[in-house]
């Protein structure tokens, strides 16, 4: 574990940049920094891997000092991420990610096997090992900056504003990258961002710091969306912050309905027999359950529905796996006003109306569910934030 | 009838035996400028304020006519080779210091921290980020020292014929031989040209991760 104890920062000139600062950063977790520009991310991150020295209070790696360990040794067990990546630009892109294997004394050819496993580890083309850094993307250079970041195995990750710079699409494509990866490594990553959005999405704890470098609040996601500790923080958070909660709750409570679901090759005679639970909508499937759009009961009495004749289903939810604000957004976006829930494989596992969704929430409130999002990350009531991201293509 | 590179013997030296000497007398005080200005620039780029009054001494340096330069210098090492390389010396020293400093800090500072922050020390950092990032602008500062201090070992003649190809200008001058003169003027040019050219392909092989053929890219711009 990384203890920040009682930190200060004051620069040469007199700036205070961190203030008293008290952290315990929990291993195999990501823990985000986050606050508004110059409010001190970047000096606390530094004083990590001690590019920037405290002016008072001590960081334990470990419980252990930081300044017992030589300063380089220490840097090269961290990894550490920058804006723009901050690439080698006179090196290709195998031997930038070979940099800290090489430092640590590997052998050329092993360093670049390693760097060249990373490569396809951050979803990089190994076709680019022998690229120069201008000739990518800046999103492929991020990944080149998370794959060097890799490259000797560190134990912890500091990463300063490592996706800010690139576009949103391939911002989030970064993020969804790095949960992914964080999966499978369990590293311990301090990131630093000044989007509350992005600090939502990626943190287990999320530390939200005010100008002058002092803790405003220090809570998982979850808490600090339901309980703001002051009015910076309910500030800094945004205004739909009570939309974004949903993110934490599960769906799975839902009461889906599957008597309002038919498969177009249905007989009308099966069709006017169904209990339709009051809706007004059928749903119709394909023959594998997948959703094809929506129809009124007597048209598809009359007659098979072809595509054309059929209300678009919007984009689905996954049941269990996405979150109440998934299925809200279905809802919202539906032309019925009714969302579809479909299985990993998406087919069609029920639906569900506004209404009954709004009662979700209601209920969810009053049993405070979703505000017990645990550090560790083991808790399966905390749904992915970014709701929709991982639907199967076949739900498009 | 005389061959076209025929050298009357008061010169003492063959057409390629002159070539050789002039390349010597220009080339050995640049690397020895670059020897000495490597360490200098480097003082410069740590403490920032050394870099305004280096820059200025060598302005001054620079602005000493190279005659004048030689006159004093006799009295020490007298009418020898010596004499003609140290002023050339001092010349690419006060080019190619500005054109190092100019090179190591067009680094981007996110590079350097990157370096620092992975665990590259001071001497890592200068050696295997700083001075290959910055060979561009030091080939640029080299090209202009080569070429002037090639140019300018002709001036040697006037101090007891160590001129190397100005020697023969001088000869062809004072016996009215104008293919000497001819041979002297072009050749000292086409060396100059040579070497330059020499430069501009070492460079193109020694920074292939330079973009070529097109604008360096935005990003880089923005980030300086
Ligand atoms: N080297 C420095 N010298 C003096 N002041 C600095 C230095 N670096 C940062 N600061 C100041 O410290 C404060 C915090 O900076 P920083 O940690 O970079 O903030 P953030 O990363 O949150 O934007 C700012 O007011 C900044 O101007
Ligand atoms: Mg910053």
């Amino acid at each position: 574990m990384i203890r920040i104890e009682a930190v200060t920062k004051r620069y040469p000139d007199g700036t205070v940049a961190v203030d008293r600062l008290s952290l315990d950063i929990p291993d195999r977790a990501i823990t985000v920094l986050v606050g508004p520009s110059g409010c001190g991310k970047t000096t606390t991150l530094r004083m990590i891997n001690r590019m920037v020295e405290p002016s008072e209070g001590r960081i334990l790696i470990d419980g252990v000092d930081s300044r017992q360990q030589p300063v380089n040794t220490l840097r090269r067990s961290m990894g550490y991420v920058i804006q723009n990546a901050g690439l080698f630009q006179h090196r290709t892109i195998v031997d930038n990610i070979a940099t800290v294997p090489r430092l640590l004394g590997w052998g050329k050819s092993k360093s670049r096997d390693r760097a060249r496993e990373l490569m396809e580890r951050v979803g990089l083309d190994p076709a680019l090992a022998g690229r120069y850094p201008y000739q990518l993307s800046g999103g492929q250079q991020q990944r080149v900056g998370v794959a060097r970041a890799l490259a000797a195995d560190p134990p912890v990750l500091l990463m300063d504003e490592p996706f800010s710079a690139v576009d949103p699409v391939v911002r989030k494509g970064l993020q969804d990258e790095l949960l992914r990866l964080q999966d499978e490594l369990g590293k311990t990553i301090v990131f630093v961002t000044h989007d509350i959005d992005e600090a939502v999405k990626l943190g287990t704890m999320v530390a939200v710091l005010r100008t002058g470098g002092r803790l405003a609040q220090y809570a998982p996601p979850a808490e600090l969306l339901s309980a703001p500790a002051d009015a910076f923080v309910e500030d800094f958070l945004g205004a739909d912050r009570g939309i974004r909660r949903l993110s934490f709750f599960p769906s799975a409570g839902l009461d889906l309905l599957t008597g309002p679901v038919v498969r177009a090759d249905a007989g009308a005679g099966e069709i006017t027999a169904r209990d339709t639970g009051g809706a007004p909508w059928l749903l119709v499937t394909d023959a594998d359950g997948r959703p094809l759009g929506w129809t009124e009961p007597g048209t598809l009495a009359a007659g098979p529905a072809g595509p054309a004749r059929l209300l678009s289903y919007g984009r689905p939810f996954v049941a269990g796996r996405d979150s109440l604000r998934a299925a809200l957004d279905c809802a919202v976006l539906s032309p019925t006003g009714w969302a579809v829930a479909v299985d990993e494989e998406g087919r069609v596992t029920g639906v569900v109306s506004q209404q009954a969704i709004g009662d979700a929430i209601r209920a969810a409130h009053a049993t405070g569910r979703g505000s017990d999002g645990t550090p560790d990350g083991t808790s399966e009531s905390v749904c992915d934030p970014a709701h929709g991201d991982r639907t199967p293509k076949a739900a498009r | 009838m005389n061959g076209l590179f025929d050298l009357p013997s008061d010169l003492q030296h063959s057409y390629p035996g002159l070539v050789g000497l002039h390349l010597r007398e220009a080339l050995i005080p640049v690397a020895a400028g670059l020897l000495l200005a490597l360490p200098v620039a480097q003082l410069c780029v740590r403490l920032r304020w050394l870099y305004a009054p280096v820059l200025g001494l060598t302005t001054v340096l620079y602005a000493i006519p190279s005659l004048a330069f030689f006159v004093v210098l006799i009295d020490y090492t007298g009418q020898t080779e010596t004499t003609v390389m140290i002023p050339l010396a001092v010349y690419s020293l006060v080019v190619l210091v500005p054109a190092i400093v100019d090179g190591v800090r067009s680094v981007p500072q996110e590079t350097l921290d990157a370096a620092t922050g992975m665990g590259l020390g001071a001497v890592r950092r200068y050696f295997q980020v700083q001075l290959p990032i910055a060979a561009p602008a030091i080939v640029a500062g080299l090209r202009v020292a080569c070429v002037s201090s090639i140019s300018l070992v002709s001036v040697g003649m006037l101090i007891g014929n160590q001129g190397a190809l100005g020697n023969m200008l001088y000869t062809g001058m004072t016996y009215g031989r104008p293919r000497l003169i001819w041979l002297s003027v072009i050749s000292t040019a086409v060396l100059a040209v040579a070497v330059d050219a020499l430069l501009v392909l070492a460079l193109r092989l020694l920074t292939p991760w330079m973009p070529r053929g097109g604008a360096r890219p935005a990003r880089k711009a923005a980030a300086r």
